[in-house]
């Protein structure tokens, strides 16, 4: 168990490595002086200056690279330029609409998921699976903000039950809050839960076929509790890899459907900052969002050794 | 005087084409497939109308027996347009998976072939690809760079290789250990022969369902650059610019965003259904289970 989780945890150490040297150097990389790019042709010679000397892009490489990654270690995300507050503040400020977000779009995605995947898995072959699978296979195919469009020309133009965009902020209370966010997450869940339905059932089915079902059932256990409990425990490691890579997608992923129902997220601030040629928010946005999906990552693989005994024993 | 043959005379095996036309999700995924492709085909010797002919008078007509989908707030017809749009989507996706195929199936075979360090840093390289929010830096590089079509599908392109490249490896992986590879190493032959003569024709099938798999997903991954205007620029047509154009006008014409959106459902739905019907005719496992 041990020697299994520190080499994930090196692994993802060296993943993480990596990827700060890429994101950095992606500033580098832009055509022309970062300072001019983000300040647009207009600007004075000195206006560029100052803002040069701001991101200390006069200093060696290494010794801004080394500073960045300090300074991101102590969560000091830098200063937005087009904000003109803490990249810290507004990440957190937008991280109140993206992560319950994604946690609900999550939550949707996995209550349909996995009955639907495990309820096909056991009619093989028959008209209920035959439909759901069919339905599952036009889900994956739909884009999210197509579907998004549909859901508010449905919910929000025809019916009135929902307003069609914008975030009236948690202290307008939770509900109105809420009623904003759930276009955005059926939008997010739908195709998430069709892809996730069918890794379901073809774990289920793989495991279905298993000697130990086979005992199980003919020692007389019921059947519910055979396919919750010996079957779905079994299948779980692949549905587990996917969650964990549709929670990070959910995260970054959501920056189309945020900006479909015009909410402030991390998703639309990223948008937005890339638009603005915000590069300091950008860069340190885009390494934050690494990070979680590294995390995530980890903790998926730790999971994998909770319910597979035989990963603790492998070295 | 008859003949008794001591063993059973084999069945002769049905070809690819032949188990192919008998599953339905490969027949159905390639009509869906040689329809969009077609129609885009079709769009470079005729459309019913001019797409860049501008008719004001004619401004968001709903569908009727001259304009069958519509036409857009510039009074062009939509079904012209979807079909110049399909143009853009298969390009883009295509050379998207050519270059993700072109650098990730070289890089998979090397590191099967190689093994040890080689293997570890690319397949390590790959994690730290795969922790990138593909999206957002497909939106990063055609803004720094320009939106253009040729931008999105190198931002496209960037996140297929380690996609090929693990499905190069993994296929590779489990060739190297048959007979026959030996065979061939005893023959004198080297890696990279091998590779080229034995591993590439055995993994050729995997790599195409995944090429599906991938052109799928370019479809939509186009469809989300347009629909931020990041992808195909106006005046050339895209699905996604067209459902863009589309959102602000769904009170007065709400059939703009239905049109848009149905092409890209069929054209994924297609892609899906031919990758799944190759895999089910080439793998018979995967065909038991399903």
């Amino acid at each position: 168990m041990t020697a299994y989780l520190t080499k994930r945890l090196l692994i993802a150490l060296v993943t993480l490595a990596v990827a700060s040297v890429v994101v950095f150097s992606m500033i580098e990389i832009v055509p022309g002086d970062p300072a001019r790019l983000m300040l647009g042709m207009n600007a004075t010679a000195d206006a560029v200056q100052a803002l040069r000397d701001q991101m200390g892009l006069d200093q060696p490489l290494l010794v801004r690279y080394v500073d960045w990654v300090s300074r991101l270690l102590t969560f000091d995300l830098g200063k937005s330029y087009t904000y003109n507050v803490p990249v810290r503040d507004l990440v957190l400020e937008r991280s109140v609409v993206s992560l319950p977000l994604a946690m609900i779009a999550l939550a949707l995605s996995t209550l349909i998921a996995i009955p639907v995947g495990i309820f096909s898995a056991e009619r093989r072959g028959r008209l209920a699976d035959t439909i759901s699978m069919g339905a599952a296979q036009i889900g994956v195919a739909v884009p999210n903000f197509w579907f998004a469009l549909l859901l508010i020309y449905v919910f929000a133009v025809w019916l009135h039950m929902v307003p069609a965009g914008g975030f009236p902020g948690w202290s307008a209370g939770v509900w109105p809050a809420l009623k904003s966010l759930i276009l955005p997450a059926i939008a997010l869940a739908l195709p998430q839960a069709a892809i996730l339905s069918r890794v379901t059932r073809s774990a289920m089915l793989e495991v279905l076929g298993e000697d130990y079902i086979r005992t199980a059932r003919a020692k007389g256990m019921p059947r519910n509790v055979v396919l919750w409990h010996h079957a779905l425990r079994n299948a779980l490691i692949p549905v587990l890899t996917i969650l964990g890579l549709q929670f990070a997608f959910l995260l970054a992923g959501a920056i189309i459907i945020e900006n479909v129902f015009y909410l402030p997220g991390l998703g639309r601030l990223i948008f937005q900052a890339i638009t603005q040629r915000d590069l300091i928010v950008v860069e340190s946005v885009v390494m934050l969002l690494v990070a979680v999906v590294v995390l995530v990552n980890l903790l998926v693989d730790i999971s994998y050794a909770i319910v597979d005994p035989r990963l603790r024993t492998r070295r | 005087m008859t003949i008794i043959a001591d063993e059973p005379v084999p069945e002769p095996q049905p070809g690819f084409l032949a188990l192919a036309l008998r599953n339905r999700s490969f027949v159905v995924g390639a009509l869906l497939t040689l329809f969009i492709a077609g129609m885009a085909l079709l769009s470079f010797f005729w459309t019913p109308y001019d797409v860049t002919k501008l008719v004001v008078a004619d401004r968001m007509l709903p569908p009727s027996s001259a304009h069958w989908f519509g036409t857009d707030q510039f009074g062009r017809d939509v079904l012209s347009m979807i079909m110049v749009g399909a143009r853009a989507s298969i390009a883009v996706a295509l050379v998207a998976v050519v270059i993700g195929m072109g650098v990730g199936v070289p890089l998979g075979c090397w590191a099967a072939a190689r093994g040890g360090i080689v293997d570890e840093v690319l397949m390590r390289f790959n994690d730290v690809v795969f922790a990138f929010p593909a999206l957002v830096m497909a939106i990063l590089i055609t803004a720094i760079f320009g939106p253009s079509a040729i931008n999105a599908i190198i931002a496209i392109g960037i996140f297929n290789i380690p996609v090929f490249a693990r499905v190069a490896r993994a296929g590779a992986l489990a060739i190297w250990p048959r007979e026959f590879i030996l065979a061939a190493r005893a023959a004198g032959k080297g890696k990279a022969r091998i590779t080229a003569e034995h591993i590439l024709p055995n993994i050729a099938n995997l790599l195409l369902v995944q090429g599906t798999i991938q052109f799928a997903l370019g479809v939509l991954a186009e469809a989300g650059l347009s629909y931020v205007g990041l992808g195909v620029q106006p005046p050339m047509p895209s699905w996604g610019r067209m459902l863009f154009d589309a959102q602000t006008r769904m009170m007065v014409a709400p059939t703009l965003a239905l049109f848009p959106g149905l092409a890209i459902v069929i054209t994924v739905l297609g892609l899906n259904l031919l990758g799944d019907g190759i895999s089910d005719v080439i793998d018979p496992k995967l065909r038991r289970q399903r």
